[in-house]
């Protein structure tokens, strides 16, 4: 059924030797930003970092929202899901205003602070290769397997099959399946996620509905507004029309 | 007397020249080396100062269509004195929300983008837009007091046949507006800190505008009969502190409702920032003011009323700067303090806004005379007489 394309991390089978995240600068052409990978964080040059959680693992990224929040906030519309299912970004549409990362309920969008005319950039799942047909750099790159490229369907049906098969080895929660309103990156683990730096307790309701509830009161609002405002006027204009002709009419009689 | 006039307009003088020396030189940094250099904000904080003051400018340029719709809606023709000081501030306070918003886009060139590129699912989108069209209807409701200036009969006549519409969608695009600040922060249920975060977000900002940008007219106007001898008059200048004090209890009733109702209370005993600056903006900005207002000896007094506004002004920007940046912090995991270059920025267009008040206050007919000779005016005051009469 579905075309989509997505990611499954397993933090499990992550020895942590950074071969995505190499993978993802060359690919991005992404200039180098320290020299110990482990230590590093997202940034404008970073699209993805492995983090070191005692002895365990865990890679950050953007999860490719089905529902992104960094799409639906920002004014222009420079953001934007694929068929495929990268949530991709078009430089040339963007003003700057930045809600994108204030938005973003996993704070992955990161800007170019130090340009004159900076972009946002982030993981865009090798938007290009993609399209092509290939698998995504960082998932070609990873010598275990933690990283998997493949149909979304499918994806889900194997993380399911994983928690299922080793009860003992998973924490039962895919996360990123559900958080947020769900995305295209899935990831495992051995531990409770927020204990690996993930973003806890998201609403499993995508957050653009917060928004959408609001803007879609905004017509009824701006009707119902202006007809009452309109009526008013009408009204306390008439009421003033009618005390002021009792006044005249009052002045008359005095006058006789 | 004279001397210590002279003396002041040259101390306020070189203080705005200094300001506006160094406000430009930071506009070079910001334009000619970009965010980074210039201001503290980073990936973790996208926004800062600038957008808080955004919030403040478009809070209080509220006056404009509380008034507005007061007068011209409700005809209620007491106020009719203050529309004009209530437009021109609102016009000014959009024009530097227009400018610095421009200053705080990263890709000010592409500024026009959202003419042309829609997302109706965006509150961004809805806001600029509403900026646009609410200060074109700005500048067509001011226009007439430029008009007459120059004896411009015709057009003043035009404006006049099509004022009430123009007003109404004012308010309409007004109220968008103000509330759509707080709409803005919707989508951060995880980020905001939870005494600020609430559904009714867009409520609690559309109701505080209404107590701030009135005070801002109470506050103009004390300010400009020391320095031009033109004021308001008394009652109508507590008739806009009852409407303060009407607006702080009831937002101050619903923020409160929606708290219990959401089960924050126990938030209210956590000793940390967060806690010590909703106190703040409580006590400064609902009952310090409240407490003025409810008192009629104060409330009647021009000098107390100025006082009040002062109080209520503040909590304002105590509140907005809560929401853009407090609330903020703990999420983030980095504290901001704007730098110098932002600071000096923001008080350029402080003082390019006082500047542009006093100047059109100056040369055109702002706080005017009540006898105006043109035939509304008359029929206003007509309408006042009645009002009274009761
Ligand atoms: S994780 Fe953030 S940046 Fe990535 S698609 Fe979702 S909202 Fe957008
Ligand atoms: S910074 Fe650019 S991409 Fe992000 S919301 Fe603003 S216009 Fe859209
Ligand atoms: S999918 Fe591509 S862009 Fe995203 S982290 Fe992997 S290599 Fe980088």
């Amino acid at each position: 059924m579905s075309k989509q394309k997505g990611l499954l991390y397993d933090s499990t089978m992550c020895v942590g030797c950074g071969e995505c995240y190499n993978a993802c600068k060359k690919q991005n052409k992404l200039k180098d930003t320290n020299s110990d990978f482990l230590k590093d964080h997202l940034s404008a040059d970073t699209y993805t970092v492995v983090e070191q959680h005692g002895d365990l693992y865990a890679r950050k990224m953007c999860m490719h929202c089905t529902k992104p929040t960094c799409a639906s906030v920002c004014p222009v519309g420079a953001f934007e899901k694929s068929k495929e299912g990268a949530v991709i970004y078009d430089a040339e549409k963007c003003i700057g205003c930045r809600y994108c990362m204030q938005a973003c309920p996993h704070q992955i969008p990161r800007y170019e602070w130090s340009s004159t005319n900076p972009r946002v950039r982030k993981c865009i799942m090798c938007h290009d290769r993609v399209a092509k047909g290939l698998p995504s750099a960082c998932s070609e790159a990873c010598p275990t397997g933690a990283t998997k490229f493949g149909d979304m369907d499918e994806l889900i049906a194997e993380a399911k099959q994983r928690l299922k098969d080793s009860p003992d080895t998973y924490y039962q929660h895919i996360y990123g399946l559900e958080e947020a309103g769900g995305g295209n990156v899935l990831v495992l683990a051995s531990v409770p996620f927020e204990k690996l730096g993930y973003t806890p307790n998201l609403p499993k309701e995508a957050l653009p509905e917060l928004t959408g509830r609001v803007m879609e009161k905004i017509p009824t609002i701006v009707a119902a507004g202006g007809v009452f405002l309109g009526s008013m006027h009408w009204l306390t204009k008439r009421k003033n029309q009618i005390a002021r002709e009792k006044r005249d009419e009052q002045l008359k009689r005095n006058e006789h | 007397m004279k001397k210590t006039n002279f003396f002041k307009l040259t101390f306020w003088k070189t203080l705005g020249i200094i300001i506006m020396v160094f406000g430009l030189y930071s506009s070079y940094i910001r334009f000619f080396k970009g965010l980074g250099a210039s201001t503290r904000l980073s990936d973790a904080i996208p926004w800062g100062l600038w957008i808080g003051f955004d919030f403040l400018g478009v809070g209080l340029a509220a006056a404009g269509f509380t008034i507005a719709v007061t007068v011209h809606v409700f005809n209620v023709h007491k106020y009719e004195p203050i529309v004009r000081p209530a437009i021109l501030t609102a016009f000014i306070g959009y024009m530097l929300v227009v400018l610095l918003l421009v200053i705080d886009l990263g890709r000010p060139q592409n500024f026009w983008h959202p003419l042309i590129m829609w997302n109706i699912h965006s509150v961004m989108f809805e806001i600029t837009w509403c900026v646009i069209c609410y200060s074109t209807i700005l500048s067509l409701e001011f226009a007439p007091v430029i008009l007459e200036k120059f004896h411009l009969k015709a057009p003043i006549k035009i404006l006049r046949k099509i004022s009430v519409p123009v007003v109404i969608l004012g308010v309409l695009f007004s109220t968008l507006h103000q509330s759509s600040f707080g709409s803005l922060y919707l989508i951060v249920p995880g980020r905001l800190y939870p005494l600020w975060y609430s559904n009714l977000l867009p409520v609690n900002f559309f109701i505080s505008c209404i107590s701030a940008g009135l005070s801002m007219i109470i506050f103009e106007s004390y300010l400009n009969a020391r320095t031009f001898n033109v004021g308001l008059k008394v009652d109508i200048l507590s008739g806009l502190g009852k409407i303060v004090l009407y607006a702080l209890s009831i937002g101050f009733i619903v923020r409160m409702t929606d708290m219990i109702a959401a089960g924050k209370l126990p938030y209210l005993l956590i000793p940390r920032t967060e806690t010590y600056m909703f106190y703040t903006e409580l006590i400064i900005g609902t009952f310090i003011p409240v407490f003025l207002l409810s008192q009629k000896k104060y409330r009647t007094n021009r000098f107390w009323l100025y006082i009040t506004s002062i109080f209520v002004l503040s909590g304002f920007v105590f509140n907005r700067m809560n929401v853009a940046i407090t609330g903020l912090a703990d999420s983030s995991k980095t504290s901001y303090f704007p730098t110098f270059d932002e600071i000096c920025i923001t008080a350029m267009l402080v003082v390019i806004g006082m500047w542009g008040f006093s100047t059109v206050v100056k040369y055109f007919n702002v706080f005017e005379d009540e006898d105006s000779s043109d035939a509304s005016a008359e029929e206003a005051v007509e309408d006042k007489e009645i009002i009274f009469e009761k």
